[in-house]
């Protein structure tokens, strides 16, 4: 329970740091942290399978394209410190109203829980992938090819056109 | 159980989430935003499928972690393609369209 509390303490700093930092690439730094904060919860959440996806996936490869991105646009800053942030406040007056929603809109939820849940094991996430589930796992294949195809034709520059 | 009290700080990084889409001027610090917010709503459904010994929310937060990949791929290539065309990365440098 301790712990539970501290890499909750943890997740929740390393997200007021993504959204306030000023110099771009310790917010990226700071979101690593975030994951792998959220990547210790699951474990204590006992999905396990659910961890290790999130930081193959989270951390290994959308924070490192991240952080390529960062350094490849680092030259287009302005070098004069700007505003990082406009309209603070009632930004975070709506968010801050967003939350209160939010968290009004699930407690009946929490309070009629389920007395004794165990928690989901592999074998029947395996098992819902291959016999339930089998349709948006073949497609989401199809969206990764899209998106990969999609984004090499939108990132690469147009060279002039050659008299064919 | 202590998986209940967790549900506000999925909440809580949804709305933080959401103050950063609002505020940052840098169109990667936006992206940042999205990824936090995403990853809010996975961790969403991780506790409810432990709340409930659900077994597909658990598969689709698999799959939100899996789209929010394709997404970050894609707003990237977006932003280094504006980088490219208006020569600013700040979101709102880019008035090519403005009258």
């Amino acid at each position: 329970m301790v712990v539970a509390g501290c890499v909750a303490a943890v997740v929740l700093t390393g997200a007021v740091w993504v959204v306030t930092l000023r110099n771009l690439f310790r917010a990226a730094l700071s979101l690593g942290l975030v994951l792998l904060g959220v990547a210790g919860l699951f474990i204590l959440l006992e999905a396990e399978f659910l961890a290790f996806v999130q930081v193959l996936v989270y951390v290994g490869a959308i924070l490192t394209l991240v952080v390529f991105a960062i350094m490849v646009t680092a030259k287009l800053e302005p070098p004069e410190a700007v505003a990082a942030s406009r309209q603070s406040l009632p930004a975070a007056a709506a968010s801050l109203g967003l939350f209160v929603v939010l968290v009004t809109a699930t407690r009946p939820l929490l309070q009629a829980r389920v007395a004794s849940a165990e928690p989901v094991s592999l074998a029947a996430v395996g098992q819902q992938l291959v016999t339930t589930l089998v349709l948006p796992f073949e497609v989401i294949s199809l969206v990764f090819v899209s998106v990969v195809v999609g984004a090499i034709v939108i990132a690469t520059p147009r060279g002039p056109r050659s008299p064919e | 159980m202590s998986s209940a009290l967790f549900v506000p700080l999925a909440h809580a990084l949804f709305c933080l989430g959401v103050y950063g889409i609002l505020t940052r001027r840098h169109a990667i610090g936006i992206l940042l935003s999205i990824e936090l917010i995403l990853n809010a709503a996975v961790l969403n459904f991780a506790l409810f499928s432990r709340l409930f010994s659900h077994v597909a929310a658990q598969i689709f937060a698999l799959f939100i972690i899996a789209l929010a990949a394709c997404e970050a791929v894609v707003g990237l290539a977006i932003v280094l393609s504006l980088a490219r065309t208006a020569k600013t990365v700040f979101a709102d440098g880019a008035t090519l369209l403005k009258g």
